[in-house]
């Protein structure tokens, strides 16, 4: 028989509707990802709230990789640590993969792997994949294929998916390229139909359609960064290809070639260029920002590592760019295809002598969108390099979001003088602090006016941007930075803080940890511990954090990293305080879960 | 009453080409090139506004301060000047850029980016003044010392050269000259071809610095260039705006149309050299490396390649400045690609 009930006496237990996770383990390069997105958007378009994370390997193609679905009535996304329902494709992970559930959970396996052998406190489907995969096509590439879409069939028949919206998004997913269309329907067809005819539903898993996901997005927060930069008026990308920022620059090229060609000339309002290595991306961008450019870079930690010398130089001499570090696991190569946000520290003060940069760190993909946007205004408005720190989370996964709104503020360029403004000034001190909040004026190279040139250079220098190596001239310099940091704290986006009134403890995150902060507030609540949050949406930092700090009298400080990094920043901003802060680490290379920041507040409470 | 000092054909004087007071050593050979490119310059009728000047570090990479004050100049990391070239021409593609490098700052730490610049053909002049010795950090050998030639501390070099004209011509540069600091006449007229040619220009100039390779027994010093120098041609140049015709003796000038309408007269010497033969030019380049000559002139020459920020095929204004009505996709475009995630 294909179905295989539980060896206790259990019954299937109370229903469980739109609350569970489903993993698909496959091998990478087997061209799961189309089934995984069809059956994650099938469950979206049902308006349940779904969140969609790729593992994968560092390697092509022919090493395990895990798709999970969460699906959650409640909307929380982050990742959740228990799988509920596995679907074991790869042979090679399957014993593993079915060693990890929890006693029952869901196993949905080809039948030759005998699966049930390995856990009999599992709730087995065992499906034939093969044999059907043999009526799907006549092709043995096809069927391997095919096989992925089957699979969606039978958890469509066991859960209850729509069928028309699964139909519509494997229409979206192949593009309207008809065969493709009709051979996956067909693939989920024969998958469904076999499933109604042979598997008896032994699980409590299934959805009902919702309302929760009406006029909501899903995308990627790569792609929602490079949406941001498009509508910020980027002009000059450059861009060396790293895991897992790679799919930022590729999918702003897709969306500049198609949105900025000038419709008069048909020719680009943009150039790209894909450098030799980060050091000459960060060189080239820093370039056409001197020469007027919205320019941007986006790497990950190896390539912020090799940026290092020339951003200290564009601190120091004060051109604007943007630079994306969407972070992985370091240090060196790491576990270049897992999660991190080690990178804070190091890339705060990223350089040599004394620097300290702006750096956006968005918590959501309509984060990553507008905060791509809001990082090239305060470039040029500071005149200096800024980063915006997501993650491979952030990045690269799925997530649902409300639809993004098109930017309210006009493009700001900052204090550029024209020839006419040199004109009417009658002088031009290119480093001198005119205005009081530290940020100087600049030109332009090619600007028509015998005040306008002036000298770039990495040495010391005077407000007249002339060399010294006087004290006075290097003090000047260096407190005008300061100054200018220090006008920066009112322009970066302030965190996002919720006190609740009585709560003596405080949690403080930032990125992508948010997802799972939210979920295990809700949590901590539930065990009767309330807690305030603040976000922390840039450095520096603003003073909306010594406020909150001192309103609370434990703080945790939760962060995906080793070494408490953030931890540590704020102590080193609230040396007062610094008893009070606790830390929850999660640093393994998954994103972090909800469970694991209850557990360790729970801990740490006490209780 | 003193007589107005002459003007070019834009009406500026030599002086609004010149630049802050040199601080390199009396009688280094760079600033014998600040002089020739503040002439060729000032000859060519360049407005100095739509310059800018590019530099690394070393004692070359400072000179850009010392020439054309009305331009803007970027002094940027050592060897990294070609990144911020390349990102200053696709910001604005109306600059005429001129990189002054050395032979530490390209050959060594900046022989990656080089290359890459002369590949992608970056429209800019790229001048090499090669002392085959990194002067500000006061003399240690270069990656251009030839074999066999001595530190004032007697310490000999055993590697052998990189030759950057060779290299340059290998990776497909258009426009490649040799020169020596105490040879203005050719090193005028190479710098002002190579600011009519429509790609990177390098030329490699030895510049000999006095303070720690001008001694016996060093192949970069004044009196060794001095005698060994071999100029392949007699160099001439001919702006675009000042076209005269000279009948030569046929076969004794080869004559090539620069891309801006300008030309270029070589005249024969006793070689026979055609400076438009890529591989005649690389045989002539390692012959002269095994026989220890000094070869001078222009040594390969392309008119017909495209360059990087024409293949960009960008707006024709600099987008630099570009308004926002062409930079920012109005709400239109978000909505529809909003409809598209949904
Ligand atoms: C990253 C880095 N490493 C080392 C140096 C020190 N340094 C300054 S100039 C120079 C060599 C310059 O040699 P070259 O380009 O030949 O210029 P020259 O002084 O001979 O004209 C070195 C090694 C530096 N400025 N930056
Ligand atoms: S040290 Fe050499 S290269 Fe530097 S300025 Fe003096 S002579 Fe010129
Ligand atoms: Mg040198």
């Amino acid at each position: 028989m294909n179905t295989l009930a539980l060896d206790s006496k259990e019954k299937t237990g109370k229903n469980v509707v739109n609350d569970f996770s489903i993993q698909v383990a496959t091998v990478n390069g087997s061209g799961s990802q189309s089934s995984n997105n069809v059956l994650m958007r099938s469950i979206f378009q049902m308006g349940i709230p779904v969140s969609g994370k790729n593992l994968f390997p560092s390697n092509i193609a022919g090493l395990p990789t895990w798709f999970t679905i969460r699906v959650n009535k409640n909307g929380y996304i982050a990742r959740k640590k228990h799988i509920d329902i596995m679907i074991a494709m790869n042979p090679q992970t399957a014993i593993e993969d079915v060693k990890g559930l929890n006693p029952g959970a869901v196993c949905i396996s080809p039948i030759e792997l005998k699966l049930d052998a390995v856990r009999s406190d599992v709730r087995h489907y065992q499906v034939p994949f093969a044999e059907l995969a043999s009526k799907a096509s006549d092709n043995m590439k096809l069927r391997k294929l095919l096989t992925n879409m089957i699979y969606v069939g039978v958890v469509a028949d066991l859960l209850n998916i729509d069928q028309a919206q699964i139909d519509i998004a494997i229409t979206k997913q192949f593009d309207g390229k008809a065969k493709a269309i009709d051979l996956n329907l067909n693939a989920v067809k024969i998958g469904r139909e076999w499933a109604r005819e042979n598997l008896k539903k032994v699980d409590q898993y299934s959805v009902e359609p919702m309302d929760k996901t009406q006029g909501k997005i899903i995308i990627d927060g790569n792609a929602a960064a490079g949406l941001g930069c498009m509508f910020a008026g980027v002009t000059v990308v450059t861009w060396y290809p790293i895991t897992p920022s790679s799919s930022l620059c590729e999918s702003l090229i897709d969306y500049l070639k198609e949105h900025r060609i000038d419709k008069a000339s048909n020719k680009a309002t943009f150039a790209v260029i894909q450098a030799e290595d980060e050091l000459a991306a960060v060189g080239m961008a820093l370039g056409a920002g001197w020469a007027g450019a919205r320019s941007m870079t986006s790497t990950s930690g190896p390539g912020i590592s090799l940026m290092s010398e020339f951003v200290g130089f564009g601190y120091f001499t004060e051109i604007p760019t943007v630079i994306f570090d969407v972070q992985r696991v370091g240090p060196s190569t790491g576990m270049p295809t897992r999660t991190s946000q080690a990178d804070l520290m190091s890339t705060f003060l990223l350089s040599h002598g004394d620097t300290k940069h702006i750096c956006l760190l968005p918590g959501s993909v309509q984060e990553c969108y507008e905060m791509a946007t809001e990082a090239f205004q305060i470039a040029e408005m500071f005149q200096t390099p800024v980063f915006v720190m997501t993650d491979l989370d952030l990045g690269m996964n799925n997530w649902m979001s409300e639809p993004f709104k098109y930017p309210t503020t006009p493009i700001n360029r900052g204090k550029v003088l024209t020839a006419a403004d040199l004109e009417k000034a009658g002088k031009f001190e290119r480093y001198a602090d005119v205005d009081g909040d530290g940020i100087p004026y600049r030109t332009l190279p090619g600007t028509d006016h015998p005040l306008g040139a002036y000298f770039t250079r990495g040495s010391g220098h005077t407000a007249k941007a002339t060399y010294t190596e006087k004290p006075e001239d290097y003090l000047y310099l260096m407190d005008r930075l300061a100054k200018k940091f220090e006008t920066a704290k009112k322009h970066v986006p302030a965190p996002v803080v919720d006190t609740v009134s009585g709560a003596k403890v405080g949690i403080i995150a930032f990125g992508s940890s948010d997802f799972a902060v939210q979920e295990s507030r809700d949590q901590l609540k539930e065990k009767g511990l309330a807690t305030s949050y603040l976000r922390l949406r840039a450095l520096p930092f603003t003073a909306e954090l010594k406020q909150f700090v001192d309103a609370h009298d434990v703080v945790y400080v939760v962060e995906q990293c080793r070494d408490a990094q953030l931890r540590d920043l704020i102590r080193l901003e609230l040396p007062e305080s610094s008893m009070k802060f606790k830390s929850v680490l999660h640093y393994n290379g998954l994103p972090i879960d909800a469970d694991f920041v209850t557990e360790a507040i729970i801990k740490g409470e006490g209780k | 009453m003193t007589a107005a000092p002459p003007t070019n054909r834009i009406g500026l004087t030599l002086s609004d080409y010149k630049g802050a007071p040199s601080t390199l050593c009396d009688g280094c050979g760079h600033d014998a090139i600040t002089s020739q490119i503040i002439r060729a310059f000032y000859e060519l009728g360049i407005e100095p506004h739509n310059v800018a000047k590019m530099s690394g570090i070393g004692c070359s990479s400072k000179t850009p301060a010392y020439f054309l004050n009305r331009a803007h100049g970027f002094n940027s990391v050592h060897g990294r000047m070609p990144s911020v070239a390349t990102g200053a021409a696709l910001a604005n593609k109306h600059l005429h850029l001129i990189g002054v490098s050395g032979d530490g700052d390209t050959a060594s730490i900046g022989l990656g980016q080089f290359c890459h610049l002369v590949r992608r053909n970056i429209p800019m002049i790229y001048i090499v003044e090669n002392n085959g010795v990194y002067g500000l950090t006061k003399g240690q050998f270069s990656a251009t010392a030839d074999i066999g030639s001595k530190l004032k501390t007697g310490v000999m070099n055993e590697l052998p050269p990189i030759d950057l004209c060779g290299l340059a011509i290998e990776l497909g540069c258009g426009f490649v000259g040799r020169s020596f600091a105490g040879d203005p006449r050719q090193l005028q007229a190479l710098i002002k071809a190579a600011a009519s040619h429509k790609g990177t220009a390098v030329l490699d100039v030895i510049s000999p610095c006095v303070t720690f390779n001008n001694h016996e027994g060093s192949t970069k010093s004044y009196k060794y260039a001095k005698e060994m120098e071999t100029p392949l041609h007699e160099l001439g140049f001919i702006p675009f705006y000042e076209q005269i015709n000279v009948d030569y003796e046929p076969g004794t000038v080869q004559e090539v149309e620069m891309h801006d309408g300008s030309k270029i007269r070589l005249k024969k010497t006793e070689r026979d050299y055609d400076a438009t033969d890529m591989v005649g030019a690389i045989q002539t380049i390692k012959k002269a490396h095994d026989e220890k000559q000094f070869l001078t002139g222009l040594l390969y020459i392309n008119e017909n390649k495209d360059d990087f920020v024409s293949m960009m095929d960008t707006v024709d204004e600099s987008l630099a400045t570009l308004p926002e009505s062409m930079t920012r996709p109005g709400k239109d475009v978000l909505e529809s690609i909003m409809k598209e995630l949904m």
